[in-house]
């Protein structure tokens, strides 16, 4: 199991260096001379070539990537064009917020989308099942930025019962957990429903019945507990997403997490904040994916032992 | 499986292998012409390409003519889905606006299908270090969440449709060049490949003449599922100014306007994400249905 940890922390080295890359590259693209952009229009020749020098820009952009790289570990993400505060610290305000909601969402994607999933595979093809996945079927479908409206526009409009927007009490994670989450608990019910019903098709399970083991003893300890498997692998992906997520959910709730300070520095041409922060959340996803691979192997290994 | 060799020039080798049997597309359009969800689906597809089509002829109003004193009327007779904030009407605008969210969408997928089918296939026939190099690229793009890679793009290029539709679509091209590597490395493997490389074929046309074609159907389904996810992500870098420009009738900079009404008109929001939402749930159970049939072995 350790070899197996460290193998796959290895692997993630050339991965999070790549998506250094990549992030430095794309900002390659920007139209124009960064440092002319920089200077700002009528600016001198003189300023624009300080500015160049300065920022190292005059050097081959190998030599700058390779300079970038050494600032991002050492946790050196530059500074704001517009305030030029520490990207990181800027990060490291939001970033709890960010993580706060992801954890409620990722809690209502599993404990709504499992329950939903395993709903639907007892009684496949009946009336329930069908509802149930034509459900998911929408969750899927409906766009999140517009059911958090819709939510908004129900819950905390006309019905008055929850805050409208902001971040100061569990009343308010409650609609943005709750519309980051539901696309993913779509997901993972229609995962956990396919799983299920493969694995109720074993023999082993028809072995358990003909023991004459209740049902719930079968579904809950014998089944369940195999098509989880592939159920997590699932839910780690789905994390990706609710991070990319995030960014429309903090627009729409008005939530200074990290995906709000994305787009706030889009619209600011604030690059180093947009680099920094698609870095960031780049990097634990990473991380969140290197979890779910161990525990995935850790939940299979226990399975192979039992 | 027959091959038929030209045998005045050995590379020009007829096509019949690639072709699908008569009796195999029969089956595949009977199931899928069984599967009412898919049909469902379809139906709802081509609705919507007719209304982008002909908006011009159905829509009651011109959806960019300002008239402020029929700002924010509600849902009439003579204004199906009311009027907007500065007096336009809400169902001409959605009717014009297909066109442009469709044509993101279908645009952002062949951009990533194209790139995503040609790093696929030279991956999986080249195998080896060209293999590695390409499917560790593919590995980063994929280690970006959800649209955070479209808004590094974007960021760079600049707001703006096309290059929302760029960078949606390069969010897709890993997800094509793996499904396309995987069904490469089994079709190469088959008999007829070496067959024909053994009469002298050339890489060129061994991958686009004998694997592509094969390999079409998981394409397929991937292109329909991607188009849902490709349409949300538009709207969605839209609703956040990122997209398209007011007074652009695109979906999602509507329901983004819309939301600086909720209180006092919710219509505004209502309908366009109705619109997004019904579109989306055609392309997600048209490609469900495509899956099964192509796999009947798919469906659970």
């Amino acid at each position: 199991m350790l070899m197996f940890v460290l193998r796959r922390l290895i692997q993630t080295i050339p991965v999070v260096i790549g998506v250094t890359f990549v992030v430095f590259f794309i900002m390659q693209l920007v139209p124009g001379d960064p440092a002319v952009l920089l200077a700002g229009e009528g600016a001198s020749k003189e300023t624009v070539n300080a500015i160049r020098e300065q920022l190292g820009l005059n050097r081959p952009l190998m030599v700058q990537y390779f300079d970038y790289l050494l600032n991002v570990f050492q946790g050196d993400l530059g500074s704001s064009l517009k305030n030029s505060q520490p990207v990181l610290d800027e990060i490291m305000v939001r970033l709890p917020i960010t993580m706060e909601l992801a954890f409620f969402s990722i809690l209502i994607t599993i404990v709504l989308g499992m329950a939903a999933g395993i709903i639907s595979a007892i009684k496949p093809y009946s009336l329930t099942d069908t509802s149930v996945m034509l459900v998911a079927l929408l969750g899927i479908s409906l766009p999140s930025f517009w059911f958090g409206l819709m939510m908004m526009y129900f819950f905390s409009v006309k019905l008055q019962i929850l805050p409208v927007a902001g971040w100061d009490s569990i009343l308010h994670v409650i609609l943005p957990a709750l519309t980051l989450g539901a696309g993913g608990a779509a997901i993972v019910a229609r995962m956990t429903r396919s799983s299920m019903l493969e694995v109720i098709r074993q023999d082993y399970i028809r072995t358990a019945r003909a023991k004459g083991l209740r049902e719930h003893v079968i579904i809950y300890k014998h089944a369940l507990r195999n098509a989880l498997i592939p159920v997590i692998t699932v839910v780690g992906l789905q994390f990706g997403a609710l991070l990319g997520g995030t960014v429309l959910v903090e627009s729409i709730f008005a939530i200074n997490g990290l995906g709000r300070m994305i787009v706030d520095a889009i619209r600011m041409r604030d690059l180093p904040v947009v680099q920094g922060g698609v870095l960031a959340a780049s990097l634990i996803f990473v991380i969140v994916n290197l979890f779910v691979d161990v525990f995935y192997r850790f939940f299979n290994k226990r399975i192979e032992l039992n | 499986m027959s091959v038929e060799v030209n045998t005045e020039n050995p590379i020009v080798i007829t096509q019949t292998i690639n072709l699908p049997k008569q009796s195999k597309l029969k089956d595949f359009l009977s199931i899928l012409m069984g599967n009412k969800a898919a049909m469902v689906g379809a139906i709802i597809i081509l609705f919507y390409i007719f209304i982008g089509l002909f908006a011009p002829l159905l829509a009651p109003y011109d959806p960019y003519k300002i008239i402020l004193e029929d700002k924010l009327l509600p849902p009439s007779s003579e204004h199906w889905m009311g009027t907007d904030d500065k007096g336009r009407d809400i169902l001409s605008r959605i009717l014009f606006g297909s066109r442009l969210s469709m044509g993101v969408g279908f645009a952002a997928v062949a951009f990533g299908a194209f790139f995503g089918i040609i790093f696929g296939l030279v991956a999986g026939y080249y195998g080896k270090w060209v293999d590695s190099f390409i499917m560790r690229l593919m590995d980063v793009l994929l280690a970006f969440p959800g649209i955070l890679l479209a808004l590094a793009i974007i960021s760079a290029l600049g707001p703006g449709l096309i290059n929302v539709t760029i960078a949606v679509g390069a969010f897709s091209v890993p997800l094509f060049a793996r499904i396309v590597r995987g069904s490469t490395l089994e079709v190469k493997r088959l008999e007829y490949i070496d067959a024909i490389r053994s009469l002298g074929a050339n890489d060129f046309i061994i991958i686009f003449r004998h694997i592509l074609p094969n390999i079409l159907s998981p394409i397929i389904v991937q292109g329909t599922l991607r188009l849902a996810t490709a349409i949300l992500s538009a709207a969605g870098l839209s609703f956040l100014g990122l997209g398209a420009q007011p007074p652009s009738p695109e979906w999602g900079t509507m329901l983004s306007n819309g939301r600086d009404f909720l209180f006092s008109a919710p219509y505004i929001a209502i309908f366009p994400g109705l619109a997004i939402s019904i579109l989306v749930l055609g392309f997600n159970i048209f490609g469900d249905g495509l899956r099964d049939a192509f796999d009947p072995r798919m469906k659970k």
